[in-house]
């Protein structure tokens, strides 16, 4: 047997073929997930507790849970009380949902990092709640949330994996699928890793990049 | 313009201001001095509503505290405050320091806003910095950037908030020149410094406060020349 290059090298345009769809949930579920997570990472901050108490509820359901479970839930689970989802809105769902959870608490961490003395620069010139976070706090919570930004999106990247679970073939059932009609798993996992790594390295670059230039 | 009734603060089982009853007229420039953890920051900062009190009122410029929050914060734009570690935002230029809120605020085009802080930046002679960022100023030019976003609200109070406290000792005069170009255009004005040089020159009425309230207050040449209180004079001695 041994690692077959010509076989790595001929299925490697169909492994591509099937990342094409891990990088559209990714890419989906990142820039849902962030503006979501964003919103909730507020919420979170709210002087009102039940506000403040939801979000807190919310973040901790999604970190205390498998996302694996939370992909059934919304698949095979949700039809059962009368709603169906696509398995491709099911997992961009799932994703997203799961994704909002981690930058709301990284949203929260950089906000309160932000020194007191910049919120009552803003509130002694007679800036608003929301003027305040616009323009002073969170561009400046922005810069410190890139770093822990770039560990979750290369997080929910190699979770996307989990999605092949519910019926779609993205980069890892695909090659799953090839591998269990040709019995040679070695050279299509090798394969799908790499196409993984690719992935998370151009994202780690374009973070890196764009984190300078702030 | 400012009145404080019978006020206590509290923070946790501290007592920092004690039944503070102050007036302070129109046009009048007040410095504030006594030794440190006296209560001085609180009472400044209660004057604009960076801090609440537990018990009194305050009324400043017509606007009773504790109040309604549109009624604050139009306060507070009305307000310009100076604090010790200046605060600017480091994110963005001097100029839009500046610019920030009066066009969020006042509603200014950027056109009218940038007018005004480039006659600030005049004022306080740093025009030069206009786009620079707040990291590549010195301790004293931050200072009177932080003066001149202040002053951009037009504000019909000024507050200072131990404004050389943080400074090297060369930087101190260039910031203290600048406190001393406003008070003779005749504005509202409450110093808390440890200055006592610059009291003396600038200050309508001195007032000494420690363990939470004021204990003596009185004109430059009063308080100087004869301090009633064994307090006052303890700490005059130690300063002076």
């Amino acid at each position: 047997m041994g690692f077959d290059f010509a076989y790595f090298l001929s299925n490697f345009p169909a492994l591509l073929k099937g990342a094409v769809l891990t990088v559209e949930l990714s890419v989906l579920s990142i820039l849902i997930g962030f503006c979501l997570g964003v919103l909730i990472g507020l919420v979170r901050l709210a002087k009102f507790f039940l506000f403040r108490y939801s979000a807190i509820v919310y973040i901790n359901s999604i970190r205390g849970t498998p996302m694996l479970v939370q992909l059934f839930l919304i698949y095979y689970g949700l039809p059962q009380v009368g709603l169906k989802l696509s398995p491709f809105v099911a997992a961009l769902a799932g994703m997203a949902l799961n994704d909002a959870g981690y930058v709301a608490e990284i949203t929260r961490g950089a906000i309160q990092s932000i020194e007191k003395g910049q919120w009552e620069a803003a509130r002694a010139t007679g800036l608003n709640y929301y003027q305040m976070i616009r323009h002073v706090i969170f561009p400046q919570a922005f810069k410190r949330m890139i770093a822990p930004l770039g560990n979750e999106f290369i997080q929910l990247i190699k979770s996307s994996s989990l999605v092949s679970t519910i019926a779609m073939v993205e980069l890892t059932r695909t090659a799953q699928l090839i591998a269990s009609a040709t019995f040679r798993p070695m050279e299509l996992l090798v394969g799908a890793a790499l196409i993984y790594l690719a992935m998370n390295l151009v994202l780690t670059l374009f973070l890196s990049r764009f984190e300078k230039r702030l | 313009m400012i009145t404080f009734k019978d006020v206590h603060k509290y923070f946790g089982d501290l007592h920092v201001l004690r039944g503070v009853n102050v007036h302070i007229g129109k046009n009048e420039v007040v410095v504030i001095c006594g030794p440190s953890g006296g209560g001085k920051s609180t009472f400044i900062r209660c004057i604009n509503n960076l801090e609440e009190f537990e018990k009194g009122e305050v009324v400043v410029g017509g606007v009773r505290l504790p109040g309604a929050k549109r009624e604050i914060r139009k306060l507070q734009a009305d307000i310009g405050f100076v604090f010790q570690g200046f605060n600017l935002y480091p994110h963005k230029t001097v100029l839009e320091n500046i610019t920030l809120a009066p066009r969020l605020v006042r509603g200014m085009s950027a056109a009218e806003a940038k007018g005004i802080a480039m006659g600030l930046l005049e004022r306080v002679r740093i025009p030069e910095k206009a786009d620079v960022y707040p990291r590549q100023l010195s301790g004293g030019q931050q200072q009177r950037a932080a003066i001149a976003r202040a002053l951009a609200m037009h504000p019909k109070i000024m507050l200072f908030d131990e404004p050389t406290s943080a400074l090297d000792p060369e930087m101190i005069g260039e910031v203290l020149s600048t406190i001393r170009d406003l008070t003779e255009e005749g504005m509202t004005m409450v110093i808390v410094t440890h200055e006592m040089g610059f009291a003396r020159e600038v200050a309508h009425r001195i007032m000494f406060m420690d363990q939470g309230n004021f204990l003596e207050e009185g004109t430059p040449h009063e308080f100087f020349k004869n301090p009633k209180h064994e307090r006052t004079k303890r700490f005059l001695k130690e300063i002076l």
